[in-house]
């Protein structure tokens, strides 16, 4: 349980909103600013610095769930089955995503192999799973706390998950080993080239704003884990 | 600029970076909570220019090793034969290599050491309090921004390399220990890109506006 006094300090702390919720600055050079309606498909741009503000899209929760199924599919045969194999005077070898990054810890790189790892396969995979559970909860009128949580994180997801830089290295390192020996692509790279595809789709289509403008305050939840505590505190 | 521009910071308000949302410190309290999204709140991001510089300087820092240190190690029956980047790009030089050969000279070199000199130059304007080509300054920082994942594909290259070429005894690929600097080199860059607050772009202007006022 919390400390008393810690709660009560962390309640304090909280700002307070203002009464005009189409007022905004901007992310970029914090011109203050007020947010038009938007039409389906519109977009505002900041007025000072050109910052895209806000861009209502057309359904995007339905449209977002879609693609992030067929993504969630596509990224699991991308991982499951190999990538890319050579033939070469009788020998054959092949390779998955994850087998790039095994062999480099192998060899001594393991920060390297980490960072593979996480960009290539850790980071794609949170940023589908997260939208996944975003686009789901959302379907509710007000998104529990949680969805928050997993909207705050989502950005810096997006940012590490490098499939589309992934895919030009290995097509670079296709056409390298072409010289020597027989390269076989696949199903997996196909499977990449589609999901790259998909993941620019799914972005695209959902609107942050959207669900951040129905989500469950924080403020209102730390209320009531007072009032929990107060409970807690007269019935001893 | 003519009008005077209104800034949150100048009205003392904060929006969250993390929502959007804006909202108003609580009274005697210099920095609180987003009652949306429960973030910390800071007019600006904390320490931006320190944070930065440390990213920055430790990036320039790999960058040396980075490009000195072999990449990828070739052993064949004739012998063991490293590359660095650049001779990786000579290498995939050729009558029908030479897209992919500029693809990572542009990817490996030119991005990396371009993020390195447009960071510095835009901790260095702002630390100068320069009011001078705000817009495109901030164009700048965007354009880093966007691009600073791509210089990843050399990391992404090397690795698949020295995965599928393993045809022992014939010939096999090493991963070398120069990668390593440079994979260092993409993630402070994009550490570093993370921490700066181009907000502070447009601080100067506002203060200058203030002290005419």
């Amino acid at each position: 349980m919390h400390d008393r006094s810690d709660l009560c300090s962390y309640i304090e702390v909280y700002n307070q909103p203002l009464a005009d919720a189409s007022l905004v600055a901007c992310p970029h050079c914090d011109l203050l600013q007020r947010l038009p309606e938007l039409e389906r498909g519109a977009s505002a741009r900041c007025t000072r610095c050109d910052k895209e503000l806000w861009r209502r899209r057309e359904d995007p929760l339905n449209r977002t769930l879609a693609l992030t199924l067929a993504a969630a599919v596509l990224y699991v045969v991308a991982n499951s089955v190999p990538m890319l194999g050579i033939a070469a005077v009788g020998h054959q070898a092949s390779t998955t995503v994850i087998g790039g990054a095994e062999h480099l810890w192998e060899n001594g790189q393991q920060i390297v192999a980490v960072i593979v790892l996480f960009t290539a396969v850790l980071a794609p995979a949170l940023q589908i799973g997260f939208m996944l559970a975003i686009v789901l909860a959302a379907h509710r009128e007000c998104p529990p706390r949680w969805v928050g949580t997993l909207l705050r994180h989502h950005p810096r997801v997006r940012t590490w998950s490098m499939i589309e830089v992934m895919l030009l290295g290995v097509l670079v390192a296709l056409i390298k080993i072409a010289d020597y020996a027989t390269v076989i692509p696949g199903v997996a790279l196909f499977s990449l080239g589609a999901l790259i595809f998909l993941l620019a789709g799914m972005q695209a289509s959902f609107d942050v704003q959207e669900v951040w403008g129905r989500i469950q305050w924080a403020q209102g939840s730390a209320r009531r884990a007072l009032a929990r505590d107060r409970i807690v505190e007269a019935t001893p | 600029m003519s009008v005077a521009a209104v800034t949150a910071m100048g009205q003392g308000l904060q929006s969250c970076e993390v929502c959007g949302l804006l909202s108003r410190p609580a009274r005697g309290e210099a920095e609180g909570r987003c009652p949306r999204c429960d973030e910390e709140l800071s007019f600006r991001k904390p320490d931006s220019l320190q944070r930065t510089w440390a990213c920055l300087i430790g990036a320039a820092i790999c960058y040396i090793p980075a490009n000195v240190l072999p990449v990828l190690t070739t052993t064949t029956a004739a012998g063991a034969e490293s590359d660095t980047i650049l001779q990786g790009v000579v290498l995939l030089w050729s009558p029908t290599g030479w897209p992919l050969s500029l693809i990572v000279l542009f990817a490996s070199i030119m991005i990396p050491s371009a993020k390195i000199l447009a960071l510095g130059y835009l901790l260095l304007s702002i630390q100068r309090g320069s009011i001078e080509n705000n817009d495109q300054r901030t164009r700048l920082y965007r354009m880093v921004e966007f691009i600073g994942r791509w210089s990843m594909v050399d990391v992404f290259v090397d690795t698949f390399t020295a995965a599928l070429i393993q045809l022992q005894p014939l010939m096999s690929v090493e991963p070398g220990p120069g990668l390593f600097f440079f994979a260092a080199v993409v993630v402070l860059t994009m550490l570093a890109v993370e921490s700066f607050d181009p907000r502070l772009i447009w601080d100067s202007v506002s203060s200058r506006e203030v002290r005419h006022a």
